[in-house]
């Protein structure tokens, strides 16, 4: 029971909206299956605040190395958590006055508002502006023109970065607008580095990217088959698991 | 003192006064502009009641003269706060430190309820409670629902699926927590299948099926056309080939998937090139954030 009803769910739900792909009329199931599917990840994310919340009360209760941090993290989740559930700060919905909670959670100039715009935007943007300094420096030690490979990549970057800043127009900017060779179609602005990125774009990257892409589906397709038809069961974690 | 303590005190009493003198100056300030709001009852049956309340614009300081316009205390804390925020998750260049550390925890939290309180609005709310109690949440949090609503009651398998879920978090009988994550698997598997297969798939392919020879209305070659549609073709069919891996890569199958690489070499160097653009112009957001926002420089 605790792996064969798990199997024909999944079994059942996906082949079930396979088939609904092919029937005109059953086309809305998969809307409401993925209303549904919302729904779950919404309660999801109710999990994994609760998972949070055991994993801090642990540490703190254990005292480990830290455990201080683990405070911090569990006051910033209350109050985030009640700001946002009692709409701090939030005026109702001017259409409808008399109903207090009518207004929009993320008001502006409500209390979750401001713990949205004055520390969650500018955390997670400064977080993955660091990754600036530490992608240049990984590429500052890694890019080696070692082989052909290599060399193709460490050109196409430098050329794409430089064409895509204003170092462009300042190295290439004064190529002139004169046909190469006669009336050839090639001009010598061409090879202005902004045209050299996009062409690299069009004609080299996206080839690359679409064989990637048909790859991907293909991939997806065959590990969807083997879920729904119950080859791969890494999903239900091992026997032990109580 | 360690020289290197030494030369960061100077640089943080520096950076400290500098501070000050730019706050004294009157920067890192937020102004506002009041925008009162004006609202009557919308029940037509019953008492017609008037509220009033103010909402408040943030205008630029060359406005700060301005009748209805003033000092607006939160947004200067909040702006000192994301200033701080800024500036405690860069000093982690310099190595980790209780400073960062310190808001890092504050951001785990913070977007923990963040993601907990946006689904619980928009989904649990809206898509569930609006759906099996139309009339409760009339009176509530939604005074804008349809009045002939009838509740949904097809919304109870979700419900219920949801509650099996949390069952995740009881100490014993958590493997039931495994169906709604069969459904969860189950769906996905059936919705993404036909999805990527169609788009990812057939709709890539036809994209690429194209003429090698592209001839204008008048007859003559478009030979810088043809070329370019000739290097596509051959680009995805030669990457396809190198992910091929049923047949040995000898012969002139090693040839054409030495060229395959070339062009995933060149995809992923643009790819590189546009991730590392991304990061500096988040940077740079930043780094204006705290110049002109904050310090007003």
């Amino acid at each position: 029971m605790k792996r064969t009803i798990p199997l024909l769910i999944s079994a059942m739900t996906g082949f079930i909206l396979i088939g609904t792909a092919f029937i005109p009329r059953f086309v809305d199931w998969g809307n409401i299956a993925m209303a549904w599917f919302n729904l779950l990840a919404a309660f999801a994310f109710i999990l994994g605040g609760g998972n949070l919340l055991k994993m801090q009360l642990q540490k703190i209760s254990a005292q480990q190395p830290g455990w201080g941090y683990a405070a911090v993290t569990l006051i910033a989740f209350f109050i985030t958590l009640f700001v946002g559930l009692a709409k701090v700060g939030v005026h109702p919905n001017v259409n409808f006055p008399e109903f207090t909670w009518s207004g929009d959670y993320l008001q502006e100039d409500g209390a979750f508002w401001w713990l949205f715009e004055y520390i969650f935007t500018p955390l997670s943007a400064t977080m993955f502006a660091l990754l600036a300094f530490y992608i240049s420096s990984a590429a500052f030690r890694a890019f080696r023109a070692k082989n052909t490979e290599a060399t193709i990549l460490l050109i196409i970057a430098v050329i794409i970065l430089l064409g895509r800043t204003y170092a462009s127009v300042w190295l290439t900017g004064w190529f002139p607008d004169e046909f190469i060779l006669g009336e050839s179609g090639i001009k010598y602005s061409d090879f202005k580095l902004q045209n050299l990125s996009e062409i690299i774009m069009e004609d080299f990257m996206t080839p690359g990217m679409r064989a990637i892409k048909i790859g991907i589906a293909l991939g997806v397709a065959s590990t969807s088959l083997k879920v729904l038809l119950g080859v791969d069961r890494s999903y239900l974690g091992s026997d032990q698991e109580a | 003192m360690k020289q290197s303590t030494l030369i960061w005190t100077i640089l943080m009493v520096a950076g400290g006064a500098f501070l000050l003198f730019q706050a004294s100056k009157g920067n890192g300030r937020v102004y506002v502009r009041e925008i009162p709001v004006d609202a009557q009852s919308s029940q037509p049956e019953g008492e017609k009641q008037d509220y009033h309340w103010n909402r408040y614009q943030q205008v630029t300081e060359s406005e700060k003269g301005e009748p209805d316009v003033r000092f607006s205390f939160s947004r200067t804390l909040g702006l000192w706060v994301a200033a701080f925020c800024t500036l405690a998750i860069f000093s982690f260049l310099y190595g980790d430190n209780p400073i960062y550390k310190f808001t890092e925890s504050v951001f785990v939290g913070v977007s923990a309820a963040y993601a907990m309180i946006v689904s619980f609005w928009t989904e649990i709310m809206t898509n569930l409670y609006a759906k099996l109690l139309p009339d409760l949440a009339r009176i509530t949090f939604f005074p804008d629902i349809d009045s002939t609503a009838e509740p949904d009651y097809l919304y109870l398998i979700p419900l219920v699926l949801s509650i099996l879920l949390l069952w995740r978090l009881s100490p014993k009988g958590s493997w039931i927590a495994r169906w709604p994550l069969a459904f969860f698997i189950g769906a996905t598997a059936g919705i993404r299948l036909i999805s990527y297969l169609e788009t990812d798939f057939i709709g890539q392919l036809q994209s690429t099926v194209m003429p090698f020879l592209v001839f204008a209305s008048d007859g003559s070659l478009l030979w810088i056309k043809s070329l370019r549609n000739t290097i596509f073709i051959v680009g995805v069919l030669s990457c396809m080939i190198y992910f091929f891996f049923s047949v040995e890569h000898e012969g002139i199958i090693k040839y054409i998937s030495r060229l395959g690489i070339w062009f995933l070499m060149v995809t992923f160097g643009a790819s590189f090139a546009y991730t590392v653009m991304g990061r500096i112009a988040l940077l740079s957001g930043r780094l204006v954030f705290l110049f002109n926002d904050w310090l007003g420089i």
